[in-house]
């Protein structure tokens, strides 16, 4: 599994790549989790407003930060 | 000293109100019914005029507005749209307007509003004008915009709350009248108090009868969230600008007649160089305010004071070179250049017409 994280390094960022982690932890899952903060990379995605959660290369989330309720859902639809 | 004052005189009445109606902009208002126009599909006219105004709904923050401009420009609607949305983001939102209006005159603040909304449109036709043949070769893919939310509210509800929200920030922040003038506006001053406590029970039941409690939460935490942001650079601002530029009747370190020599009057040099300045200077959310307010006492000239406004916050060394990632050094320079002619065009207006 691959998780990316899209965002330029906000508060908002660092509060979703928090929740992806906590996670992962609760899911006892160890996955490395990216970072993208280049604008370019990001636009290529077709997201718009950051931050944006993607996992296997399917965009989860735009503009928001998600709960880990919510990430731990898509990462359990993914097994 | 000089902290105090502004604490008392512009932050209870004027901040205060404007940090609100900043979070529940950010809060409340969808981002996705703004996005849709940004997309490959969307009419042209209504991408320009959505960009030219959408700063004051989704760039409250620098850090979402690269990413949007590098998106609508590789994805989305095109070279024209995102650079009039990257002027218009920083130059526009609520809070500067309304600082700018509060302390610089009213006029000001308005010829601000006014020329932020023009220049967005105009950047965004001349370069796409002038790069019309680059713009065709672009390929629009997909693109995810956040989901809208149902939140049970009709849009007049939301308008209606907007409204009581301004009108709360007009009455509490309203100056005091000058001496022997008659009319309305000292019926207004005298009834200020009043009328803003009848605005804040209206707004009590709005948002009692509208709103569930998890949007109450999370828009007081919204408004927190940019006054701990906000202030800390604001403060800097001030005491900075106080030390440099002094204020009317006291001097300070840069010395009176360096400033009327450069940006005094109404020239066409003191109009360029306040542009050319603004459009390289850093400048942190609303602390030009505050630094303009130093250097009018210092003896700038309006003119000059309103190209410094208008090319500032929009261009900054630093945001240029991110700029120039996306979409390269010719169409970064041709960028930086309209907006600096055109904060000059606009500087030597005012300054004729404001004197």
């Amino acid at each position: 599994m691959e998780i990316k994280i899209l965002g330029s390094g906000c508060s908002k960022c660092q509060s979703t790549e928090k929740n992806v982690k906590d996670a992962l932890a609760e899911s006892g899952l160890d996955v490395q989790v990216d970072k993208v903060t280049d604008v370019m990379e990001i636009a290529k995605y077709g997201v718009f407003i950051t931050p944006a959660v993607i996992i296997d290369g399917k965009v989860k989330s735009v503009g928001k930060i998600p709960d880990t309720e919510e990430i731990k859902k898509w990462i359990e639809q993914r097994n | 000293m000089m902290l105090q004052e502004y604490a008392r005189e512009h932050v209870l009445t004027c901040l205060i109100p404007a940090f609100f109606i900043a979070g529940a902009i950010a809060v409340f208002v969808s981002q996705a019914s703004v996005l849709k126009y940004f997309g490959a599909r969307a009419k042209k006219f209504f991408s320009y005029s959505v960009a030219s105004v959408s700063g004051t709904v989704l760039a409250v923050c620098s850090c979402t507005v690269l990413p949007l401009f590098a998106g609508i420009y590789t994805r989305g609607a095109g070279i024209g749209p995102a650079t009039a949305f990257l002027y218009s983001g920083p130059a526009i939102n609520v809070l500067a307007i309304v600082l700018t209006a509060r302390i610089l005159g009213w006029q000001m603040g308005l010829a601000r509003a006014i020329g932020a909304v023009l220049f967005a449109i105009l950047t965004g036709l001349l370069m796409a004008f002038f790069f019309r043949k680059d713009d065709a070769a672009r390929t629009a893919g997909q693109i995810y915009l956040p989901k809208e939310e149902d939140k049970g509210r009709t849009l007049n509800q939301e308008a209606f709350f907007m409204l009581t929200l301004v009108l709360i920030l007009i009455f509490a922040a309203f100056a005091k009248p000058a001496e022997g003038s008659t009319g309305l506006w000292p019926i207004i001053f005298a009834a200020k108090w009043y009328i803003t406590g009848g605005l804040l029970v209206v707004l009590g039941f709005m948002l009692k009868g509208w709103f569930v409690k998890d949007e109450r939460i999370t828009w007081v935490q919204s408004t927190l969230g940019f006054m701990k942001q906000i202030f800390p650079l604001l403060g800097a601002g001030v005491l900075v600008a106080g030390f440099m530029l002094g204020r009317p009747g006291h001097s300070a370190l840069i010395p009176e007649h360096y400033i009327q020599y450069l940006v005094g009057g109404n020239s066409l040099w003191a109009n360029l160089f306040a542009s050319v300045s603004g459009a390289l200077m850093y400048f942190a959310t609303l602390t030009e305010v505050p630094i303009l307010q130093g250097l009018l006492g210092a003896g700038m000239g309006k003119g000059p004071a309103l190209s410094l406004l208008l090319a500032g916050p929009a261009l900054s060394l630093p945001n240029m070179l991110v700029i120039g990632g996306v979409m390269g050094v010719k169409k970064t320079a041709a960028f930086c250049v309209i907006i600096v002619v055109m904060s000059t065009i606009a500087g030597m207006t005012y300054g004729a017409i404001a004197g």
